[in-house]
């Protein structure tokens, strides 16, 4: 039976080494019926726009403790945009401070996930973020 | 849309190929016009299965072939099949973690794939997608798959060329070889080399193969005894190598024996004969499939409802009520 599966790119950028978070929401990911390409840690820009090109993604997830998102999620929307990728829903997951969001909602990122978000908040937002897109 | 994508795959356009592989994952008719397109294209590079258990380092060696093939300034495609959760329909592709550092070779294309309720090891879109990669003209395609129950058969299949990973055991015994590994394998590795027991993995192995897990060929679909010799010249006997491919020890080895063995199909004909073994189950299992989608297309529900109410009824046997059905579908078996 012909079904659209999403598929979601889930990485850790940068040289944060906390992947407990990025994991869980994979698998909840996973058990919402998705598929989840898990590429893991000290993913840089390149290697994660590489992949959503390679993979045919409809969505990335970035999760990112370490405080660099400011300069790590521009530079992967960016490399995205270059490859024709635009339509690809970007999440970020992690330690991101209040003042920061609305200039990641300007480059483009669907959803900012912070500490307490409940898993079922997630699957909505990656489901509702490529439906939007398409 | 689809026609531009055909032609810019064809051309090795990179994000071309990844759209027409979903093109093939979703499948119905415009992944069937989009085959027939390049179809013409396929059937010059060598696809090489690696399937093995869980754990053995199939993905690492894969890398490490990578690289080995890239040195030889060849592209290569790569295709990492794991398994869907049969309860949410969903799956976790974590393949890609042991290739990192092929990620942004340009040289090189990796797709993840789910096998999305297929029961072998191997998506069901996986031949499709693999068409599409040789098309676009990538002469080496590597297919990782999960190691377990029938996969390996399935693999024996797509591939022309199968390897089955190994990695030796804590104890002295290889572990138990499940039936039907030693029969298609066309090279066996055992993996994780360094570890101990390696020595002896591989005497057991090569054991095994001259105790006469006798060679099979494919023959109308199954696996058969082959006695004597195939084709011209020594029949092929699987060698049993042994890597560390984290360290890329052995790989070197491994690629040039996987070449050795193309170059052996072909010599002997074998290609030709597996080929066509390949097509008539293809055809086989396209026709039962789009058969099966026709004729149940002529079925009302209600008919098919009633239908299945009587046989749990026990007023009818499944037998004559499929003959029943596929008469009122058309499809009596007589001839006109």
């Amino acid at each position: 039976m012909p079904e659209k599966k999403i598929r979601v790119l889930v990485a850790k950028p940068g040289l944060d080494g906390h992947d407990r978070g990025a994991k869980v929401v994979a698998r909840a990911l996973r058990d919402a019926g998705m598929e989840v390409i898990y590429t893991g840690l000290r993913q840089t820009p390149e290697m994660i726009a590489s992949a959503a090109l390679q993979e045919d993604v409809d969505a990335v997830g970035l999760s990112i403790l370490s405080g660099a998102h400011m300069t790590l999620v521009p530079r992967v929307i960016k490399l995205l945009k270059e490859q024709g990728l635009e339509h690809v829903a970007v999440f970020v997951g992690g330690i991101v401070p209040d003042e920061d969001v609305p200039s990641l909602h300007e480059l483009g990122v669907k959803a900012i996930y912070g500490p307490g978000t409940t898993l079922d908040e997630i699957v909505r937002g990656v489901r509702e973020g490529v439906v939007a897109g398409e | 849309m689809s026609v531009d994508i055909v032609t810019e795959a064809l051309a090795g356009e990179r994000r071309a190929v990844a759209r027409l592989i979903s093109v093939m994952e979703r499948g119905g008719e415009e992944a069937r016009q989009a085959l027939s397109r390049l179809y013409a294209r396929t059937g010059r590079a060598h696809i090489v299965g690696i399937t093995g258990a869980p754990g053995t380092g199939k993905s690492t060696l894969v890398n490490a072939m990578a690289k080995v093939y890239r040195k030889q300034g060849l592209t290569v495609g790569i295709i990492a099949v794991d398994p869907t959760s049969p309860f949410s329909g969903g799956a976790i592709l974590g393949d890609r973690i042991r290739m990192r550092d092929l990620t942004t070779d340009e040289g090189i294309f990796i797709r993840s794939m789910a096998t999305r309720g297929s029961l072998g090891g191997l998506a069901r879109a996986t031949a499709d997608a693999a068409h599409v990669l040789d098309a676009a003209g990538y002469p080496v395609i590597l297919l990782e798959t999960v190691g377990a129950g029938q996969s390996e058969v399935d693999i024996a299949r797509t591939a022309q060329t199968t390897l089955v990973v190994e990695m030796p055991s804590a104890g002295d015994d290889i572990q138990a070889i499940k039936a039907g590994i030693l029969e298609i394998a066309d090279l066996l590795v055992v993996n994780k080399a360094d570890l101990a027991g390696a020595d002896n993995a591989v005497a057991a192995l090569r054991a095994m193969l001259d105790l006469g897990a006798a060679r099979t060929e494919w023959h109308h679909g199954h696996l058969e005894r082959v006695e004597g010799v195939v084709g011209a010249g020594e029949a092929w006997r699987p060698p049993v190598l042994k890597t560390v491919a984290l360290r890329g020890e052995g790989v070197a080895e491994l690629v040039t024996a996987v070449q050795a063995h193309r170059q052996y199909l072909e010599d002997s004909g074998l290609k030709q004969r597996r080929e066509q073994e390949r097509v008539q189950e293809g055809l086989r299992r396209i026709l039962r499939h789009t058969l099966l989608e026709r004729l149940l297309g002529q079925i009302s529900e209600q008919n098919l409802e009633r239908t299945v109410q009587r046989v749990v009824a026990r007023e009818q046997d499944p037998y004559s009520a499929a003959e029943m059905l596929m008469a009122e579908a058309g499809l009596d078996g007589k001839k006109e």
